[in-house]
């Protein structure tokens, strides 16, 4: 980074001689030039920094209460709530953290596909970024399991079975994953070493998601190359660090008000019921973030074929940059695509609500139509638009959309400021 | 290759290099093993069931290797209801007495062979069972008729001890 960090004190200095690693965390936070114009979609990055914070930190205690056994989770989960002192608390904040962590990953993704972020030369933070949230899937999926409720243990035993859906070896690699020969102990026990396993990989690839990001920069709304240090961009700190702590504050709020008020609201109440492997409750429903890819595997009447589906259309992601055959990235200078994208999202959204209906009827059909829409998007859509769609003229800078008519004609003139 | 000669050294590299990745690569499976199923789960392999209280039209539901097992005592309608299928009909074409060794007695993993929930007894389309959670129908014999399941309800190694008795395993 540009301005070297030379620390007052005498610890300090002696420290960083040794180990700039004053330096380098100086350089990313304090002066990073940042583009002037970042909106507040661009705070989701800081929220969900904190949200991985909070669930590892919010796990770790709660491990230490945790039994990761099929006669002993359950129960053990229930003395959190009733015994363990703030356990009740510690655990609503872990529940209801994983929720708004998904809540700020879609909103983080959606401002990347809105914005052309993932377009060159930020490929590679786009796919690193594929592979957290791949992460963050198994690890909150895993986690769910732990409770060892009826949702648990079934939720486990459909996707562990999705495995079997793989020709020949399918049956083995079930019986490998789970230990035995149906959900039980050993599936729990490896569960809850994943899970406390995964959240320190997610946080490695933050620290090179950060750093793929902070070699070309961010990206702004208006979508343009800005240089670095120029009238264009500011110091990240102040004006970026308090952006993101008021953006912040406002998450917590809100994340309050789910842990306060309604903690059970995002759950499922038969995750109350301990897990009894001789009966399937009515509806097996995963949780609210899982639920567009649900559907997408449910729309196929075919076993194999739905997990195929359902896998591609998370994997899909990553070859994004690619798909996108625009050289235009924000969707403001895109007349179509801003169009398209928001159909995306919507269509997105509907599936989610599809994902919680029991797949039947009228439902299934639009599950299939939406299924096919959410493929189109990637692989129609996108690679055609960027041949066909007239782009609106991009500005030179990201002062130009904001002057006035007559300060417009001072620069056309060729005067100085 | 380049026109460069083979030398000793050329050799004891890759030799070198090759046992090293084979001796690695074979300490890669303790650490996968370790996963699959363990000896005390093997140990429970089997389960003797008492058949005298289940009257006719009754089902009951055991545990075998941690899996739900149905044995059905059927009736003379759903035996014969499975038996005049034609097997052009069926996805997955299995005779009746192939899945039954008595035809009164129908024993089955009750696990959907679409993604493992357990089907509920005596409804569906079919009379037989249905999966609540991605709608498979199947028959009285077990066997999918309609919905996303692949196969018909797995049948387990079981064999009559006596009459009255069967072990599962």
């Amino acid at each position: 980074m540009s301005d070297n960090y030379v620390p007052k004190s005498a610890v300090g200095k002696w420290f960083n001689e040794r180990l700039p690693l004053l330096d380098l965390i100086y350089g990313h936070l304090m002066p990073y030039p940042t583009p002037k114009n970042l909106n507040y979609f661009w705070t989701f990055g800081g929220i969900l920094t904190f949200c991985l914070v909070t669930q590892i930190i919010t796990g770790l205690v709660l491990a230490m209460h945790y039994v990761a056994d099929a006669d002993l989770a359950f129960a053990s989960v229930e003395h959190i709530m009733r015994d363990v002192n703030y356990g009740w608390l510690l655990r609503y904040i872990h529940a209801n953290g994983a929720s708004l962590f998904f809540m700020a990953v879609y909103i983080h993704m959606a401002r990347s596909m809105f914005y052309g972020s993932y377009k060159e030369p930020r490929e590679l933070i786009w796919i690193i970024g594929v592979f957290i949230f791949l992460l963050m899937i198994a690890t909150a999926f895993m986690g769910y399991v732990l409770p060892w409720g009826q949702m648990s243990f079934w939720g486990a035993t459909v996707i562990t079975n999705l495995f079997s859906a793989i020709p020949i070896v399918g049956e083995s690699v079930t019986n490998w994953l789970w230990g035995g020969y149906a959900v039980g102990s050993p599936l729990l026990t490896r569960f809850f070493t994943l899970h406390y396993l995964m959240p320190f990989l997610i946080f490695a690839l933050v620290i090179l998601h950060v750093w793929a990001l902070h070699v070309p920069g961010n990206n702004n709304p208006e979508g343009i190359d800005v240089v670095k240090g120029s009238q264009d961009t500011v110091p990240f700190h102040p004006h970026y660090v308090v952006k993101d702590l008021f953006a912040l504050v406002v998450f917590l709020i809100i994340f309050a008000g789910f842990v306060f008020f309604v903690p059970n609201l995002l759950g499922h109440t038969d995750n109350y019921i301990q897990a009894n492997p001789l009966q399937t409750p009515e509806h097996i429903v995963p949780e609210w973030y899982f639920l567009p890819f649900y559907a997408i595997l449910r729309a196929v009447p075919d076993k194999l074929g739905g997990v195929i589906l359902m896998v591609s259309a998370i994997a899909i992601l990553a070859f994004l940059p690619w798909l996108d055959t625009s050289k235009v990235r924000s969707a403001k200078y895109r007349p179509l695509y801003k169009q398209f994208v928001w159909l995306f999202f919507a269509n997105t959204i509907f599936l989610g609500y599809l994902g919680a209906q029991v797949a039947d009827g009228m439902y299934l059909i639009m599950g299939r139509i939406a299924t096919v829409y959410y493929f189109a998007h990637f692989i129609i859509i996108l690679p055609l638009l960027g041949y066909i769609e007239k782009t609106k003229p991009l500005p030179r800078s990201l002062s130009e959309p904001v002057l006035s008519k007559e300060e417009k004609e001072i620069i056309a003139s060729g005067a100085t400021t | 290759m380049s026109d460069k000669p083979v030398t000793r050294r050329n050799f004891l590299y890759i030799t070198t290099g090759t046992f090293t990745a084979a001796g690695a690569a074979s300490l890669v499976w303790p650490f996968v093993d370790q996963m699959n199923p363990d000896a005390s789960v093997k140990a429970l392999a089997s389960t003797e069931v008492d058949l005298r209280p289940i009257a006719s039209g009754q089902s009951i539901t055991v545990l075998w290797r941690g899996k739900p097992v149905f044995i059905r005592r059927r009736t003379p309608e759903e035996i014969s209801e499975a038996k005049a299928v034609s097997l052009d009909e069926l996805p997955d074409p299995q005779d009746d007495s192939a899945r039954a060794k008595n035809p009164e007695w129908l024993v089955m993993v009750g696990i959907c062979t679409h993604l493992g929930c357990i089907p509920l007894g005596q409804k569906g389309e079919y009379n037989g069972w249905f999966c609540p959670c991605h709608g498979s129908h199947y028959d009285t014999s077990g066997r999918i008729r309609k919905g996303p399941a692949p196969t018909n309800l797995e049948i387990p190694n079981y064999v009559f001890l006596n009459d009255n008795t069967i072990k599962i395993g």
